[in-house]
């Protein structure tokens, strides 16, 4: 795949009158073909000469195939450190990679609004293809609609993937045992506090930048040197809390954490008490948060150290007996507190 | 952070508890006042670092828990008008009124929005001078201030798309109907940091008198409430009932002159329900008579609104520190932090949302989160 270059954001569009999306995009007509084989998938870096088939065929897959979906309505859409389209392409290549699989062919769709610049279109689907590039996955099929201006924030992107397992994985997340140890790849919470510097406008000292990465690399070199890693998540939605809840709960076991070894940015930490929020429910978008064997702990935290994702690699805790199902934390002060699942929406508290 | 880890550091904690242990010859029944007390003792584990002999009670300091269900159903009822934005705190969210949330309204095509601060309210009313916005102005003595700067604001600079839902609520009353009756266990007060910061102390030293409790003044990091326990240990196992400060870093005896001026020009002492412990005279704020234009509830006339909490709910009794939340036949099964019956439940400030926390730690949910 040729990488397109992002410098030249101007439209390459010389046809139509047209600098943004009109709903006849979404028709399935003239139009629909033109912003295809002109725009999208010359940005996406594909041949718009071969012939455009309804389904990708797929090469045979030597081991046990993984497959996933996911959906990304990210606002805003361009944030520092990343943008929806990169995000829809490490997230579900992350999906597939925690499982032990290595990610292969990708399928995206965008959901357009009608009135969305192709400027910005095209920023996206580059940003696509460079993002495809690093995770090493193949996009192989995709479509594209349109919705009424009003209907959607300026895009949506769905991708779903499949990857390949190797014979012998078997990562779960109802494989931890008491005794086992916890991880994380890195600190804490980066990406989700970018994301609401932006969209906020909170003004903070330096700059903090998504941690959006694919963790294909960083799975694997960890599978290296331990095989028998009991499971892997990656800490979206609901931050390491909330991957370390459902791990507790489906294992059932206890987890201890210790405040103190949590690696969490000063700027996040900062961002975080300005609004009353926890680090600890915060997204990451590459990261992962590991259950090793404790006697491999050492040996698979230098192998994510060595790797550059893993540069601040950390042990934050241990698998108990029980209760079963709880997450708790060692504060820093030496008292301790449940790590709830959260409720709903981590709400900013008022004092 | 400078100014925030040397009030979490674990080696002072530690010091701070073997002194506190040291102290104390005989149980003790202590109360934070303060919501974000409670909320902080939780996060930290700071029950847990004391003696076992004394027993915190959680306070009725959660602005989010004590308003009341009419003035949650009157936001209700304005937020959902067409047109209108509704500005709010985050936590007021999901404080279940008589029909939802604040958060189901939204679902329903309110525009409600979180701010941060009651500026951003007034801004997003300049961006919209077309649309009615509405803030609601909920809070303790400290929040008075910022949401009385909002006020004046809007109307020096004739914002006429501005008011504010007033529900405002004061500390000293609130102790005084606590103490004052006859089923009072509290002993000893760590009072409320931030609120001091504004009102200085003066009001609780005819308290201290009246009541025989001694009132510390503390702040909001384990640090700070470890401070604050041992100094009011100090002072009951002496048998004094006197006013300190420990929270010296943002506290001055005769508090914070220009955001007095401010508040007093602005707001006027009112009679107010608190949520789950009912009327308490002379115990809230409302906008003067000059302001009734910046006044939601007179604009949209929800003043008729009267609702009635669940019968289950005994968040009053947890509120003056009476009952604990596990003495609730609802507590952990049909009341939640995920399905609240009562506001105590909702916020992280709530002290059944913090028991809830953290008496899980002991054996289920019936244990009490004291120390161990």
């Amino acid at each position: 795949m040729s990488i397109p270059d992002d410098d030249d954001a101007a439209c390459p569009l010389p046809y139509s009158d047209y600098d943004r999306v009109v709903l006849g995009h979404g028709s399935g007509g003239r139009l629909s073909r033109d912003l295809l084989e002109q725009l999208l998938l010359p940005a996406l870096g594909l041949a718009a000469h071969d012939p455009l088939e309804d389904q990708a065929l797929l090469a045979p897959i030597v081991g046990r195939p993984a497959l996933t979906t996911d959906a990304f309505v990210v606002r805003p859409l361009f944030f520092p450190g990343g943008d929806i389209g990169r995000l829809s392409v490490f997230g579900t290549v992350n999906d597939l990679a925690v499982g032990g699989a290595v990610p292969r062919d990708l399928a995206l769709s965008f959901i357009l609004e009608e009135g969305l610049p192709f400027e910005t279109l095209l920023r996206v689907a580059r940003s696509v293809a460079r993002a495809c590039a690093e995770a090493r996955v193949r996009l192989v099929t995709g479509d594209t609609k349109v919705v009424e201006r009003g209907k959607a924030e300026g895009l949506y992107i769905t991708t779903s993937g499949v990857g390949v397992v190797a014979p012998g994985r078997e990562l779960s997340v109802a494989r931890a045992a008491a005794g086992d140890v916890v991880l994380v790849s890195g600190t804490l919470g980066d990406h989700g506090i970018a994301v609401m510097v932006e969209r906020e406008g909170i003004e903070i000292e330096g700059e903090l930048l998504s941690d959006a990465a694919p963790l294909t690399g960083l799975v694997q070199a960890m599978l290296e040197v331990e095989p028998n890693i009991r499971c892997l998540r990656d800490p979206t939605r609901g931050g390491l809390a909330s991957a370390l809840n459902e791990i507790a709960r489906a294992s059932r076991v206890g987890i201890r954490l210790d405040e103190l070894s949590i690696p969490i940015r000063p700027e996040v930490e900062g961002v975080c008490e300005l609004l009353g929020l926890d680090p600890l429910y915060v997204a990451c978008e590459g990261r992962l948060v590991a259950v090793v064997p404790r006697a491999s702990a050492e040996r698979v935290l230098g192998a994510m150290r060595a790797h550059e994702l893993g540069r601040n690699a950390a042990v934050v805790g241990e698998i108990t007996s029980g209760p079963s199902g709880l997450v708790t934390e060692r504060t820093r002060v030496g008292g301790e507190r449940v790590v709830m699942m959260l409720a709903g929406e981590q709400l900013p508290r008022i004092c | 952070m400078k100014f925030v880890d040397e009030y979490r550091d674990s080696e002072a904690a530690r010091r701070l508890s073997a002194a506190i242990a040291r102290e104390v010859t005989r149980p003790w029944a202590l109360m934070e006042v303060c919501g974000g007390q409670t909320h902080s003792i939780v996060r930290y584990g700071v029950d847990m670092l004391l003696p076992s002999s004394l027993e915190l009670l959680h306070g009725p300091g959660c602005p989010v828990c004590v308003t009341p269900l009419e003035t949650v159903d009157r936001a209700h009822a304005i937020a959902a008008r067409p047109g209108l934005i509704f500005c709010s705190y985050g936590d007021m969210l999901r404080v279940p009124g008589s029909r939802g949330d604040l958060a189901r309204a939204k679902s329903e095509g309110a525009d409600v929005r979180i701010v941060y601060s009651p500026l951003d309210a007034l801004t997003i009313a300049r961006q919209n001078p077309t649309r009615e916005v509405v803030f609601f102005a909920i809070g303790f003595e400290t929040t008075a201030p910022a949401n009385a700067t909002v006020v004046e604001l809007a109307r020096s600079r004739g914002i006429k798309n501005f008011s504010a839902l007033v529900s405002h609520v004061l500390v000293p009353p609130a102790i005084t109907a606590i103490l004052g009756a006859p089923d009072n266990r509290v002993q000893g007060l760590l009072g409320p940091g931030h609120v001091c910061s504004v009102t200085g102390t003066r009001e609780y030293l005819p308290l201290t008198k009246k009541y025989g409790v001694p009132i510390v003044v503390t702040g909001f990091e384990p640090v700070d409430l470890l401070e604050g326990v041992l100094r009011l240990v100090r002072l009951l196992e002496r048998g004094e009932s006197s006013v300190e400060v420990q929270y010296e870093r943002a506290v001055r005896p005769e508090g914070n002159a220009r955001s007095l001026e401010l508040v007093e020009r602005v707001f006027e002492v009112c009679d107010r329900k608190w949520r789950g412990i009912g009327s308490i005279p002379q115990s809230g704020y409302r906008l003067r008579s000059e302001y009734h234009e910046q006044d939601a509830e007179r604009r949209f006339d929800v003043a008729s609104v009267e609702t009635n909490e669940p019968a289950e709910c005994i968040s009053g009794q947890v509120l003056r520190g009476v009952k604990k939340p596990t003495e609730c036949p609802a507590f952990g099964t049909r009341c939640r932090p995920d399905r609240p019956l009562g506001a105590t439940m909702v916020s992280s400030e709530g002290a059944c949302a913090a028991y809830f926390h953290a008496g899980r730690l002991r054996a289920g949910v019936r244990s009490l989160p004291v120390a161990s």
